[in-house]
C-alpha cells in the first residue's frame, strides 16, 4: 500500500464535455450529466414513496398532486405532505448531498480511501459541543444546536490542520491526528452522557446517532445558506483536487498554490459536514460510501466525481430513511443507524480491498 | 508518502540507545523495587482518600485487624480496597497489553482503546443487557470478553491484509472504522431502551468504582494467565520488535510467538474491560514512558509497564475523584483526556510524512 489511494490516469481518448468561459473552464466526463439526471430522478421517486408511507398512507399520485398543488388534490393532505413530511425528505436529501461532497473532498485531499468526516473526528467534535449544550442547559432551543455543532466541527478541523502541520502538511498525519482527536472528543461526550439527567442524555443520544425525526422547514432553512455558498465552491475547487492528487511536488511545479487550495478545500469540506451534522446529527458512512460509488461510475476526475458523489449521498439518505421508517413500523429507526448497518460492511469491503492492493 | 517510511521512523525498536536513562542490571532491579514501593504507597493513599476521610493508621488496621463494627473498616473493606485492587490489576493488564501490541506489531500507536477492542467489549455488554436482560456484573464480564476477542480478531485480520502486514496506518484505520461502527450499534440499542441506558452508562465510561471484588476474582485467572504469557515472552518480543525478517533470521518461529502474543493481549484486554469497562490510552502512554526510561529490552519493559500502568491508573482514579467532588468522574474519561493529547503528540512528532 505505497500510495494508499493510487489514481490511475484516465485514458486520453475518453470523450469529454468541455465548457470554457473567461473565468472558468469545466471539463466533464460525458457520462456525468446523464448519471446526475438518473440519480436525481431516482431520489425523487424514493422521496415520493417515502412521503406516501406512514401512519397516514397517501397514494404516490396524490403525493405528487399535493406537492405540485395541481388538479383536485385533497386539502387534508396538504398539512401532512407539505408541512410534515416534505421538509424532512428535503433535509435528508440535502444532508446526504453535503456529506457526499464533503467525503469526496476529504478522500481526495488525504488520498486515503477510508477518510470521511466521521472517522476523522469532525462529526465527533460537532457532537461533543452539541451534547454539552443539550446536557448543561436544560431548555436549550433547538435552533442553537446547529451553530454549536458547526463550531465544534470547525474547531476539530482547525486542530487537525494546525497539529498536522510540520513544515508542510501530510495526509497520513491528518488522518491519524483526526483519529486521536475523535477519541478525545468522544471521551468528552462520555463525560456529559455520564453526568447528565437521563432524559437529556436520551435526547442527546438520539441526536448523536443521526435522526431526521421531526425535521421541519426551520432546520431546512438553517441548512440551505451553507449549501448555497459551499456546494458551488466545492464544484469550482474540484479541479484543484486533481492536480493536488498528482503529489505535492508536481502540483507545486505545475504552478498550484498548494497550501491555499488545500486550506480552501478543507474549509469547504468542514462547512458541508458541519452544516449536515447540525441539521441531522452525526450520520456516519454516507461520506465514505458515496464517493466510492461515484468513483466506480465516473472515474477519478473530481469535477465529475464531486457532483455525482453529492447526489448519490442524497439518494442513500432518502432510501435509508425509507427503510428506517418502514422496516419496524410504527417504531422508527434513526436514519444514522440504518446507514451504519449498510455502511459497515461496505467499510470492511473497502478495507480488505485497499489493503490487498 | 510510503507507509514503510512511517514504520521506519516510528518503530520503537529503532530508538537510539542513548535515549536509555538506566543501563546496568542492578539499576534496573532497583528501579523495579522502587516502583513497587511507589505502587504500595499510592495504593494505600488511594484507599485512605475519599468522601469519608480515613487516616492511614485506620487503613492498616482495617487490613490487618478487621473490626466489623467499625463503619470505617467496613468502608475500607467493601469499597476502597476492591477499588484500589481493580485499579492496580486493570492498570497493569492494560499497560502490558499495550506494550506487547506495540512490540509485536512494531506499531507505536497500538492500544486496546485506539484499535477498537474496548468498543467491541462495550457492544458485547450492551447487547447482553439489551437482548438477554442480563443485569449482573459477572455476566457483563463474560460478554465483554467475547466482544473484545471478536473485535481484536477482526481488527488484526483486516489490518494485516495485503503487503507489509499490519502497518500502523492500516491497523489504526481498521480500528477506528470498526469502532465507529460498533459505537453506532451500541448507541442504537441505548436509544431504544432507556432502562438499558440507565444500567450501563456508567460502566460504558470506564470506571474502577463500585466493582464487586468477586468480579475481580472471576477475571483474575485470565489476567494472571495473560500476564504470565506476556512476561515469559519478553525475549521473543524484543527480537520480534526488530522486524519479522530479523526475528526469523535469528531462528525464531514467529508464527508461534505472534499467536501467543495475540492470546495474551486478548486475555488481558478482555478481562480488564470486563472488570472496569472500556479504559483507553493506558496501554498507549505507559509503554512509551517506560521505553524512554529503560530502553527497548522487553524483558524489562513488560514488568516496568505493569507497575507503571498500575500506578498511573491509581493516580488517574484519585484525580478523577478530586476533580468532580463530591460526584465522581469515570476514570476512563480521565485517561482519555490525558492520553488523547499524548497520541496526537506522538503522531505529530513521530509520523514524519
Amino acid at each position: 500500500m505505497d500510495t494508499p489511494h493510487s489514481l490511475p490516469l484516465p485514458p486520453l481518448q475518453k470523450p469529454w464535455l468541455t465548457l470554457r468561459t473567461r473565468v472558468l473552464s469545466v471539463r466533464l466526463d460525458r457520462r456525468v450529466p446523464l448519471l446526475i439526471l438518473i440519480t436525481v430522478l431516482a431520489t425523487l421517486v424514493v422521496m415520493v414513496i417515502n412521503i406516501g408511507v406512514g401512519e397516514y398512507p397517501i397514494a404516490p399520485l396524490d403525493v405528487v398532486k399535493t406537492l405540485l398543488r395541481v388538479g383536485d388534490y385533497n386539502k387534508d393532505y396538504d398539512l401532512i405532505v407539505n408541512t410534515l413530511r416534505l421538509p424532512r425528505m428535503l433535509v435528508a436529501a440535502l444532508v446526504g448531498l453535503a456529506l457526499g461532497m464533503s467525503g469526496g473532498i476529504m478522500q481526495g485531499l488525504t488520498r486515503n480511501p477510508l477518510a470521511s468526516p466521521d472517522i476523522m473526528g469532525i462529526s465527533a467534535g460537532a457532537g461533543l459541543v452539541a451534547v454539552a449544550l443539550i446536557v448543561s442547559f436544560k431548555s436549550v432551543p433547538a435552533s442553537l444546536i446547529p451553530f454549536a455543532a458547526f463550531g465544534g466541527a470547525g474547531i476539530v478541523a482547525l486542530l487537525i490542520y494546525v497539529l498536522a502541520w510540520r513544515k508542510g502538511d501530510s495526509p497520513i498525519r491528518m488522518v491519524l491526528i483526526g483519529i486521536g482527536l475523535a477519541a478525545i472528543a468522544t471521551a468528552g461526550t462520555n463525560f456529559f452522557i455520564t453526568f447528565g439527567d437521563v432524559f437529556d442524555v436520551q435526547r442527546a443520544l438520539v441526536w448523536l446517532t443521526g435522526s431526521l425525526y421531526g425535521r421541519s422547514w426551520t432546520e431546512l432553512n438553517a441548512l440551505l445558506p451553507w449549501l448555497v455558498v459551499f456546494v458551488p465552491m466545492a464544484l469550482v475547487l474540484a479541479r484543484h483536487l486533481d492536480v493536488l492528487n498528482l503529489g505535492e511536488d508536481i502540483a507545486v511545479s505545475l504552478g498550484s498554490r498548494v497550501a491555499l487550495q488545500r486550506a480552501l478545500l478543507i474549509l469547504t469540506s468542514v462547512a458541508l459536514a458541519g452544516a449536515s451534522v447540525a441539521a441531522a446529527g452525526t450520520i456516519g458512512f454516507v461520506g465514505l460510501m458515496a464517493p466510492h460509488i461515484a468513483r466506480r461510475l465516473v472515474g477519478v476526475q473530481h469535477e465529475g466525481l464531486l457532483p455525482i458523489s453529492g447526489v448519490l449521498g442524497g439518494f442513500i439518505m432518502v432510501a435509508a430513511d425509507l427503510v428506517g421508517r418502514t422496516i419496524f413500523a410504527p417504531i422508527e429507526l434513526p436514519v444514522g443507524l440504518v446507514v451504519a448497518f449498510i455502511g459497515a460492511p461496505f467499510f470492511v469491503y473497502l478495507l480488505v480491498q485497499s489493503n490487498n492492493k | 508518502m510510503t507507509t514503510a517510511s512511517l514504520i521506519a521512523t516510528a518503530t520503537p525498536g529503532k530508538r537510539p540507545r542513548t535515549a536509555r536513562l538506566v543501563r546496568s542490571r542492578t539499576a534496573l532491579v532497583l528501579g523495579l523495587v522502587a516502583l513497587l514501593g511507589v505502587l504500595v504507597f499510592v495504593a494505600v493513599s488511594s484507599i485512605a482518600f475519599g468522601a469519608a476521610n480515613i487516616t492511614l493508621a485506620t487503613v492498616l488496621q482495617a487490613v490487618f485487624n478487621f473490626d466489623a463494627a467499625s463503619t470505617q473498616h467496613v468502608i475500607i473493606r467493601t469499597l476502597r480496597v476492591p477499588r484500589a485492587a481493580v485499579a492496580v490489576v486493570v492498570g497493569a493488564a492494560l499497560a502490558v497489553a499495550g506494550a506487547v501490541m506495540q512490540g509485536w506489531t512494531r506499531n507505536p500507536m497500538a492500544d486496546t482503546g485506539i484499535l477498537g477492542i474496548e468498543t467491541g467489549a462495550a457492544l458485547g455488554v450492551v447487547s447482553a443487557v439489551f437482548f438477554l436482560k442480563i443485569a449482573s456484573l459477572p455476566m457483563y464480564a463474560l460478554f465483554a470478553f467475547v466482544g473484545a476477542t471478536v473485535t481484536a480478531a477482526a481488527v488484526f485480520g483486516l489490518g494485516s491484509l495485503g503487503r507489509g502486514g499490519p502497518t500502523p496506518l492500516k491497523l489504526t484505520i481498521a480500528g477506528a472504522g470498526l469502532s465507529a461502527l460498533l459505537a453506532s450499534l451500541t448507541t442504537g440499542m441505548l436509544i431504544f431502551k432507556q432502562r438499558t441506558l440507565e444500567e450501563v452508562r456508567f460502566w460504558l465510561a470506564g470506571s474502577v468504582a463500585g466493582r464487586d471484588i468477586n468480579l475481580l476474582y472471576q477475571a483474575l485467572p485470565y489476567l494472571v494467565i495473560g500476564l504470565v504469557i506476556a512476561l515469559a515472552l519478553g525475549r521473543q518480543i524484543t527480537t520480534l520488535s526488530l522486524g519479522e525478517d530479523v526475528a526469523m533470521g535469528l531462528g525464531q518461529s514467529t508464527g508461534w510467538v505472534k499467536g501467543l502474543c495475540a492470546l495474551a493481549v486478548v486475555m488481558l484486554a478482555g478481562a480488564s474491560v470486563a472488570v472496569a469497562g472500556p479504559i483507553g490510552f493506558v496501554g498507549l502512554v505507559i509503554p512509551h514512558m517506560v521505553r524512554f526510561a529503560i530502553g527497548v529490552d522487553y524483558r524489562w519493559v513488560l514488568p516496568y509497564s505493569a507497575l507503571t500502568g498500575a500506578i498511573f491508573l491509581l493516580l488517574c482514579d484519585v484525580v478523577a475523584r478530586l476533580l468532580a467532588r463530591p460526584a465522581e468522574m469515570p476514570v476512563g474519561i480521565m485517561t482519555a483526556l490525558i492520553g488523547g493529547p499524548f497520541f496526537v503528540w506522538l503522531v505529530r512528532w513521530r509520523a514524519k510524512r
